[in-house]
């Protein structure tokens, strides 16, 4: 009876709970692959090309991500350091100044180091995907997934400007690519961009990938030396039990 | 309880194999502490090779660089001062005139005024006795420590004297010749902290 | 017996060593019918002595200055080799330390643990608890994200609803008008040194209190009473090697859910390392969502369920006592149980029945603390609240109404 009455309250009030979760953004999915070094070099590359100016990556050091990516010292210090007195060992410290930044945006654009453990892959993904125009805004766009956020849309020669908030979006993941293959539509453009959607999908895929990568560099370390961490503890198992029920025998009377 | 031969022996053996595996297993729950004591990546930047450009460099001039925490001596050495490193009189003065302890310098600077070309002398301005900066007296004259100084190094804290290929004098604290770091010199730049053949 | 080797000997003349080992390891003698819910205590001691070794080793690269501190966590996880698995190992640790100590202390719930004359036993486990309770919540400032602040925010803000001393004690807790880089050194030291040498002390008062006792068992049987002609109880076996070498699988495989956690989701989805603090504090800007870690989750769902006023006792106070309230009769559960028999297989319906709500309740409002405030989980946590405090309040009256099963005097096999 007891128990008939409890599971009666559990279901009801998990269920009012989860209605009252709807209402925030939806976002898109993004499986995150640390195992492509080319989307991490072409996301390495996009964020030097369009976030570097303003975003730093103070937590990480040039020569640990050329190492990660497979890229060579040299090619990397000539084509992705754009710094002149920067060294090979440095911290990844670039982008403005506090200051400078609060001037100009009303807040100093944020260290995106640990953006993708802060938000989450989903979220960084689908919000770069999210621009529209709206005059009212300073830089003339706003964003569905941050509203009112001081950014402006850097990537709209590849996005293109979608001419007004789009229509909630949808989960859409494709099991092959790992790409969401649906995006809430844009209706319209005002102006275009010089990449078809899937393109620009794939050049925000890796660019978040990059960023995944970036909030934990050593995750593929850590999940290798985990497998063999179980491996070890099977056999170190495997002994115990045989000890114990050795041990045992002593008891058994 | 039984104790019957049998199960001693399974026993035994049970607890040795289950202490072994359990003591590799120590050893690398260790590993993370050992290893994060070794320098870190801040500490390898930190510590990561220095290019000095020594174009201006006059002869008889030195200029000092730092690399690891450490003096670098850059010495231009005159054709009067590297003839006199080969004097028979001074290396019957030196406790290592052949730089034979092969820790004092990398093996590929065989030459012997301990240097990859003649005039350039690279090396730590650390005196072998206890880690003060030895002082650079390259002048032709009588010192308090030496009537007879015919220039190098001196070091201030115990009275150690060098050469000025910074070999060690005989009868004094130190032991061993100035240590030379690993180097290269490319054109007017010298590399400290990297070097090869 | 073999012998004592002549080096121990020696020792032992001039330090119990022998006589030690025996009372506390080879002549312990233990109940034979311990069982699964036997082996947290140990566990948990396995957890505390790793977050006394991996939180040495974060000490040595973490820099404690308000300026520092997530730069220099971001340091460790980085740039110090294997850094990022000290760290983790530490993460982790802290919440399988609550975890085992939780199971460990419902362990003494279901079997009468406390009951006389074990008392002191759990009045001192009491104390390694809240101890833990402060140490947890310091230890969560330290990396100084936008988590650690405002949780320390809300906690200390808390002491402001003491009457006539909040305001002043608030001002000196924090150590400055505001949370700052004075609050968060005092803590350093609190986690790194003052603290842990108080848990260290109490848990070796913990052990002793209970050697001089000898454990209780799943049917809260007193295994001293029948003994053999050598005193060593017929029920018992020693502790050493039977409960030590023995529980080595029951290690091994907590070993496992550990580093299953360790290392696939160090995380722990969200729980173990909350998402907002990876973002450095900022006064500034309040996250939207500010949970405490998990393990405090019971009593915070208590302290938010009180947002009414009682008589003369305003909303804020209301909720601080009832929290506080909330930890403070877990002291007193020794004697509140009137219960002649001690564990729960021989207790009547009305105590098994208290048991499970009650253990319901708590992880049920455990989980409502990291939820954001509504209706209805108001709701369910007012139940939840009233649950808990009934368990304890009621206690006295059905555990002596009851009808209670016979114990057997010899422990079943």
């Amino acid at each position: 009876m007891i128990k008939k009455i409890l599971t009666f309250v559990c279901a009801s009030w998990l269920a009012t709970s989860v209605v009252a979760e709807v209402g925030e953004v939806q976002l898109d999915s993004m499986a995150p692959d640390m195992s492509n070094t080319t989307s991490l070099q072409e996301g390495l590359s996009t964020y030097m090309d369009y976030c570097a100016g303003c975003h730093s990556l103070g937590h990480a050091r040039y020569n640990r991500v050329a190492r990660d990516l497979a890229i060579p010292e040299d090619i990397f210090m000539e084509n992705i350091v754009f710094s002149e007195d920067a060294k090979f060992g440095d911290l990844m410290k670039f982008a403005m100044p506090i200051e400078q930044g609060k001037q100009w945006f009303g807040v100093a654009p944020p260290d995106l180091t640990l953006v993708t453990r802060v938000r989450g892959v989903d979220w960084v993904y689908t919000y770069l995907r999210s621009f529209y125009k709206d005059e009212s805004r300073p830089y003339g766009v706003n964003n569905s997934v941050f509203k009112d956020v001081g950014m402006p849309h850097v990537m709209l020669g590849l996005q293109g400007l979608c001419s007004e908030k789009p229509a909630a979006e949808g989960k859409t993941l494709d099991p092959l690519t790992g790409v969401a293959t649906e995006h809430g539509a844009c209706i319209s453009q005002d102006v275009a961009g010089s990449l078809s959607t899937d393109e620009f999908d794939e050049v925000v895929y890796d660019l978040v990938n990059f960023l995944n990568y970036m909030g934990e560099p050593y995750q593929m370390d850590r999940k290798r030396i985990g497998w063999f961490v179980f491996a070890f503890l099977t056999v170190l198992l495997v002994l115990a039990v045989l000890l114990q029920r050795e041990l045992y025998k002593d008891i058994k009377h | 309880m039984t104790h019957d031969g049998v199960n001693q022996g399974r026993r035994r053996f049970l607890y040795i194999a289950t202490g072994a595996v359990g003591t590799v297993g120590a050893v690398g729950v260790a590993t993370p502490f050992v290893k994060s004591w070794f320098p870190s990546e801040k500490a390898k930047a930190v510590g990561a090779p220095v290019k000095v450009d020594i174009n201006g460099l006059k002869l008889g001039e030195m200029v000092i660089a730092e690399w690891r925490g450490k003096p670098i001596f850059i010495l231009r050495r005159t054709k009067a001062v590297i003839d006199y490193l080969r004097d028979e009189g001074l290396r019957s003065k030196l406790a290592d005139p052949d730089s034979e302890v092969a820790s004092q310098q990398p093996e590929y600077v065989t030459s012997d005024v301990r240097s990859l070309s003649e005039e350039l002398l690279v090396i730590e301005g650390v005196c072998t006795h206890l880690g003060c900066s030895p002082k650079f007296i390259p002048e032709l004259e009588p010192q308090p420590f030496d009537a007879n100084w015919q220039g190098g190094f001196f070091c201030p804290c115990h009275g150690s004297r060098f050469d000025l290929a910074g070999r060690v004098f005989s009868g004094v604290p130190a032991p061993y010749n100035m240590q030379i770091p690993p180097y290269r010199v490319d054109g007017g730049v010298v590399t400290v902290g990297e070097g090869g053949a | 017996m073999s012998k004592k080797p002549a080096i121990l000997e020696w020792f032992d003349r001039r330090l119990p060593v022998t006589s030690a080992y025996e009372k506390h390891m080879s002549k312990y003698y233990a109940p034979i019918n311990f069982n699964f819910w036997y082996v947290f205590g140990l566990l948990a001691m396995v957890v505390f002595i790793n977050q006394l070794m991996t939180g040495i080793w974060l000490t040595m690269s973490y820099t404690p200055s308000a300026e520092e501190a997530f730069n220099s966590v971001e340091y460790i996880m980085r740039d110090v080799e294997m850094g990022w698995l000290i760290r983790y190992l530490h993460s982790t640790g802290a919440s399988f330390f609550f975890l085992t100590v939780y199971l460990h202390m419902f362990r003494g719930v279901l079997y009468g643990s406390y009951q006389k004359p074990r008392e002191l036993i759990w009045v001192f486990g009491m104390f390694v608890y809240l101890v833990m309770m402060a140490e947890g919540f310091m230890g969560y400032v330290l990396p100084w994200g936008q988590t650690s602040y405002w949780g320390a925010q809300v906690i200390i803000s808390l002491f402001g609803a003491i009457p006539v001393i909040g305001d002043g004690l608030t001002e000196w807790i924090r150590g400055d008008f505001l949370l700052s880089g004075i609050t968060l050194n005092r803590f350093f030291a609190l986690h790194v040194i003052a603290l842990p040498l108080v848990l260290a002390l109490l848990v070796v008062l913990h052990v002793l209190a209970l050697h001089e006792v000898g454990s209780n068992n799943p049917d809260g049987i007193d295994i001293k009473k029948h003994m053999d002609e050598r005193g060593v109880p017929l029920d018992g076996v020693p502790f050493h090697p039977y409960f030590t070498v023995g529980k080595l699988p029951q290690v091994v495989l907590f070993l496992m859910v550990f580093c299953g956690v360790l290392f696939f989701m160090p995380e722990g989805g969200g729980y173990f390392l909350e998402h907002p603090n990876f973002e450095p504090a900022n006064s500034l800007k309040t996250p939207e969502h500010i949970a405490p870690t998990w393990y405090y989750g019971a009593f915070y769902s208590i302290l938010r369920a009180i947002d009414f006023p009682i008589f003369f006792i305003n909303a804020k106070l209301g909720g601080f006592m009832a929290m506080a309230g909330a930890i403070a009769i877990l002291f007193v559960l020794p004697w509140l149980d009137r219960s002649p028999v001690r564990s729960w297989r021989y207790k009547g319906w009305m105590s098994r029945t208290a048991i499970v709500m009650f253990a319901i309740a708590f992880v049920v409002l455990t989980y409502l603390g990291g939820q954001p405030v509504s209706f209805w989980n108001g709701v369910v946590a007012k139940i939840g609240t009233v649950i808990y405090f009934a368990f304890f309040l009621l206690m006295p009256f059905y555990t002596k109404w009851e009808k209670t099963k016979p114990v057997p005097e010899r422990v079943p096999r």
